[in-house]
């Protein structure tokens, strides 16, 4: 009997179908289709990570199962098949939503402070750091 | 010397005073397109559905200002908005619609129950023309002027007190 459930239980799912896609549409044809030349796929595959999904944006585009995410894996990989290089696909993308697509921080005037404090503190850290051991080192001489 | 030891404490409290005015403000998720005073890029799509023509760049060039509504039948906002693209009709401005992953019989269902503001639909499977202006969702509507080139872009739904704004920007479109 229960054997029975389960087997009925398993054809209803089967019957309902992917129900979590938005609209019912098929995804675009690169969305989850890798492209034949394995150097090529492995060249979209490492852009596709450095660009941000626009509806769910804390993921990149590689990691993101949202449609539009799919859609934007399908622009990456059509237009590497078409002879576009990884930077150009990059720039057609930038060109259109800005530093935001980037999921690579990259150095622009809006984000250098985030480069140059850490190497600031850093720096800081160790001034005073050097300051400290050598008063002791001083000390130690004076002791001995 | 003493007053150094505090820098840490001082960097903590300006990092969780920072953090906590930023918890208190609503979360900033538009995204603005880099499109605005370009081009609107070459494209053509197929008609969304029987009975109504497609769109392609076209058909935004010559005559007045025109909007291009980026929608779609799955999308709810968009079901708030249809009375004000309504609005925008009656006011006489022409609307060209673009649905992004839809069925035509989810479209003309649609159409039906909310209305049809559009002069042409055309359908967008892969997104394609939402990437090309810099749309990262649905609704978004931007001005078109007779030139072909994007003039002002609407993120999410028009409300109410968005269909002046619309008609001004239509205006300084043309």
């Amino acid at each position: 009997m229960r054997l029975f459930i389960a087997l009925l239980a398993l054809i209803a799912v089967q019957l309902t179908g992917p129900v979590a896609a938005q609209s019912g549409m098929p995804p675009a044809p690169y969305a989850y289709t890798q492209l034949e030349d394995p150097a090529l796929e492995a060249e979209a595959t490492a852009l596709m990570h450095t660009l941000r999904c626009l509806k769910c944006q804390s993921q990149s585009i590689a990691d993101s199962d949202a449609p539009m995410a799919g859609d934007m894996r399908h622009q990456v990989r059509s237009r590497l098949l078409a002879g576009e290089s990884a930077d150009e696909v990059r720039d057609w993308l930038t060109q259109r939503y800005g530093d935001y697509v980037s999921y690579e921080p990259t150095v622009s005037s809006t984000t250098w402070p985030l480069f140059a404090i850490p190497l600031l503190l850093l720096a800081l850290v160790g001034l005073v750091l050097l300051r400290r051991l050598g008063k002791r080192g001083s000390h130690a001489d004076g002791a001995a | 010397m003493r007053l150094l030891y505090l820098i840490p404490l001082a960097l903590f409290l300006f990092f969780a005073g920072v953090a906590g005015y930023q918890l208190t403000k609503p979360k900033q998720t538009a995204i603005p397109s880099q499109m605005v005073e370009q081009a609107l890029p070459e494209f053509e799509l197929p008609p969304a559905l029987d009975g109504m023509p497609g769109a392609s760049r076209a058909d935004f060039v010559g005559g007045k200002p025109k909007l291009l509504n980026i929608w779609a039948s799955w999308c709810v906002p968009c079901i708030a908005e249809a009375p004000h693209l309504e609005r925008l009709k009656e006011e006489g401005v022409e609307i060209i619609g673009i649905a992004v992953r839809d069925r035509p019989e989810a479209v003309s269902g649609f159409l039906s129950r909310y209305g049809n503001p559009y002069t042409r639909i055309g359908a967008d499977d892969i997104s394609e023309l939402m990437l090309a202006v810099g749309a990262s969702g649905v609704p978004e509507t931007y001005v078109i002027d007779a030139e072909g080139n994007i003039r002002y872009q609407h993120i999410g739904d028009i409300r109410e007190n968005h269909v002046d704004l619309l008609l001004e920007k239509l205006e300084e479109a043309g």
